[in-house]
């Protein structure tokens, strides 16, 4: 019998243990962002944040088929991709609310999250701008003779602005081992993105340059790991770069500010229906997993974060030396060249 | 003690540091050919498409490639080409490179050079011709160098290539086959000006091309009997204000000098800082020379029209002299 590798369910030969790693993984980042919800409602957090909430399967079904030395480049759409890669959740809750302690002392924030030790080298609060930052790691990777691989993780906004095109050109123009991912909600900020975009759009738009791309359920999170385990073997072995589109949708606002009032929320009622965490526990629920497991994933989940939450509340505001520290070395504003 | 071209200088420079470390690469248009100006000239021979490396015409990736690059341990070198055109990459140099180390709290550093050939060059017209230096001085984190000279474009690129700084390094284009000695191997610190004229009337500050318009109005100052200091500034940010400071309490008088437009330039930054610190000191008031508020025109009187030249930097000095 063959089964349909992009068919999730009993029929195929799933990996329990992964999958349930996967699936307490992705309740780790849903229960993160609830509590930088929280502590935006509570003015903890005054700057933007722009929550995943809906979309944690891609994080969780690309970072784990990277290595720790692998480099990621994220969006300002980007707590789940940096817990994904493996970022201690304390640390970046501090740089949420600013905090002493946070993976950037304070400086960058939810928009700008990077934690560069498990190779995640930023979020990036300029649309596209990370496709060039991950052309760049792959060539460096590449001049250097490694087996790593650069991977960015952009939405379907970022198709539309110029180093789309530019910085796919030069990763398939140079063979360089770069993986592409357009987590692609459908919405670029608050405007649909089919309303903005000629043609049929990212998946197309890459394999006009020349990079195999895929479409994939980015809710999957089975049909993703797959998808991104195969692209990341052939880029691995030198198969040069590589393109997924996953569709997904986002369950909240651009912003935790941003009301959604320009989508029908019958659409987004829907769309919970399609949760990826609720359609890998019923998968896994499906295989035989006990309910009070998959339960368990979620309520540890919320006891960490709500600890990690209480943490960077209680934590003390960087030194205001900071704000003049790590600009530049030659002159730098603390030898008084300003 | 060697003679060389400014172009020259910059390449063996850039060789020598390609030399003692592996982890410096050139990328961008036109390199394999040796470049625009012949500034890479031979080096692709010497190491290969990988390390002097062709870009497509894609000023954004050239420069966001370099961040990238440079966030995972290289140390590129990136080619501009124009000035002009490094502003379709602005994002990558101004959001990107400058801002990396510190919005991620230090995590990493920016090691890039960007070359961004600069001013005026006979009948490029207005987006081949521009002098956007002050709109980088205007950036923390960048560091902006200037040089005018064959020693110093040798020497700065040097140290530009070994700063962890994204620098900003501007030659002009008028100089590539500026002639010059180079009289050692070693690195010229940053951040320092070069006098070029010891004297206790003036101080003309200036850097780039119009350095040499500075020399030869000094020359014809001090034929008519004035004492007169030059100095040429090289780095932009930082620049060296003690030593102009020195110089401006020792002369009185001031006048900044700059191909680009006067108006927001860095000469009024100039002006305004030693007017506020040697305001007791000064004689006079302190002036600036830079182009009007106007693209560079193509026809080459009208082109002419927007020179900063020698006859005018004596005339203004003769003024502020009262000679």
């Amino acid at each position: 019998m063959t089964a349909d590798p992009r068919t999730p369910g009993a029929a195929r030969n799933l990996d329990l243990d992964r999958l349930l790693a996967h699936h307490k993984l992705m309740w780790r980042i849903r229960a993160f962002e609830e509590a930088a919800l929280r502590a935006n409602t509570e003015k903890l957090v005054l700057g933007a944040i722009h929550p995943s909430i809906g979309q944690e399967g891609i994080a969780v079904g690309v970072c784990s088929n990277l290595r720790t030395d692998d480099i990621l480049a994220s969006t300002h759409r980007g707590h789940g991709h940096t817990l994904a890669k493996g970022a201690n959740p304390t640390a970046m809750m501090r740089e949420l609310l600013g905090r002493e302690g946070g993976t950037s002392h304070g400086k960058g924030g939810s928009m700008h999250i990077a934690d560069f030790s498990v190779g995640m080298l930023g979020a990036n609060g300029v649309v596209a701008a990370n496709i060039h930052i991950t052309a760049g790691a792959a060539h460096a990777i590449k001049l250097r003779g490694e087996d790593r691989v650069a991977c960015s993780i952009f939405g379907d906004g970022a198709i539309n602005r110029g180093p789309f095109l530019e910085g796919l050109n030069w990763a398939k123009v140079f063979e360089l081992p770069a993986l592409f991912v357009c987590e692609d909600n459908g919405y670029a900020s608050t405007t649909r993105t089919a309303d903005m975009t000629a043609g049929p759009g990212p998946a197309a738009r890459a394999q006009a340059i020349g990079l195999p791309a895929v479409e994939v359920d980015g809710n999957d999170v089975v049909a993703l790991d797959e998808a991104v385990r195969d692209a990341v073997a052939a880029i691995r072995a030198g198969g040069g770069p590589r393109f997924i589109n996953a569709k997904t949708y986002r369950l909240t606002g651009h912003t935790a500010a941003d009301p959604d009032g320009y989508r029908a929320r019958d659409d987004v009622a829907a769309a919970w229906k399609r949760c990826p965490i609720t359609r890998l526990a019923q998968t896994l629920a499906d295989a035989g997993v006990r309910g009070d497991q998959l339960a368990a994933h979620e309520r540890d989940a919320i006891e960490e974060m709500d600890a990690v939450y209480d943490d960077a509340k209680a934590a003390p505001w960087p030194p205001l030396s900071r704000a003049f520290a790590d600009v530049q070395d030659v002159g730098d504003p603390r030898n008084g060249a300003y | 003690m060697v003679t060389m071209t400014y172009g020259e200088a910059a390449k063996n420079a850039l060789h020598e540091e390609m030399q003692r470390d592996p982890t410096v690469w050139a990328l961008g248009e036109d390199l394999r050919r040796g470049g625009v100006f012949g500034q890479y000239k031979g080096l692709p021979e010497i190491y290969g498409p990988d390390r002097i490396s062709d870009a497509p015409i894609s000023e954004a990736a050239i420069m966001g490639v370099a961040v990238g690059a440079a966030l995972s341990g290289t140390r590129p070198v990136v080619e501009m080409r124009f000035a002009d055109f490094a502003l379709c990459a602005v994002d990558e140099l101004v959001n990107q490179a400058a801002k990396a180390r510190y919005m991620f709290g230090g995590q990493a550093k920016v090691p890039i050079v960007v070359r961004e050939p600069m001013g005026m060059w006979r009948s490029s017209a207005a987006q081949h011709s521009q002098s956007l230096e002050s709109w980088y001085t205007h950036i923390p984190g960048l560091v902006v160098v200037c040089p005018s000279s064959p020693v110093d474009n040798y020497g700065l690129l040097k140290s530009a290539i070994r700063c962890d700084d994204p620098v900003v390094y501007m030659e002009h284009k008028n100089l590539w086959a500026l002639e010059g000695e180079v009289d050692n191997n070693d690195p010229l610190p940053l951040g320092r000006c070069r006098f070029l004229r010891k004297g206790t009337d003036i101080t003309l500050v200036s850097w780039s091309a119009t350095v040499h318009e500075t020399m030869a109005a000094a020359k014809t100052l001090n034929d008519a009997g004035a004492s007169v200091e030059v100095i040429d500034l090289r780095t932009l940010w930082p620049w060296d204000k003690e030593r102009v400071f020195d110089s401006v309490k020792k002369t009185g008088r001031l006048i900044v000098a700059h191909e680009s437009v006067q108006a927001g330039g860095f000469g009024a930054e100039i002006a305004a800082t030693v007017s506020d610190v040697c305001f007791r000191d000064l004689r006079a008031p302190v002036k600036r020379l830079g182009a009007p508020r106007v693209p560079i025109a193509y026809a080459p009187p009208l082109e002419d029209t927007v020179r900063v030249t020698a006859a005018m930097i004596a005339e203004t000095a003769r003024k502020l002299m009262k000679m």
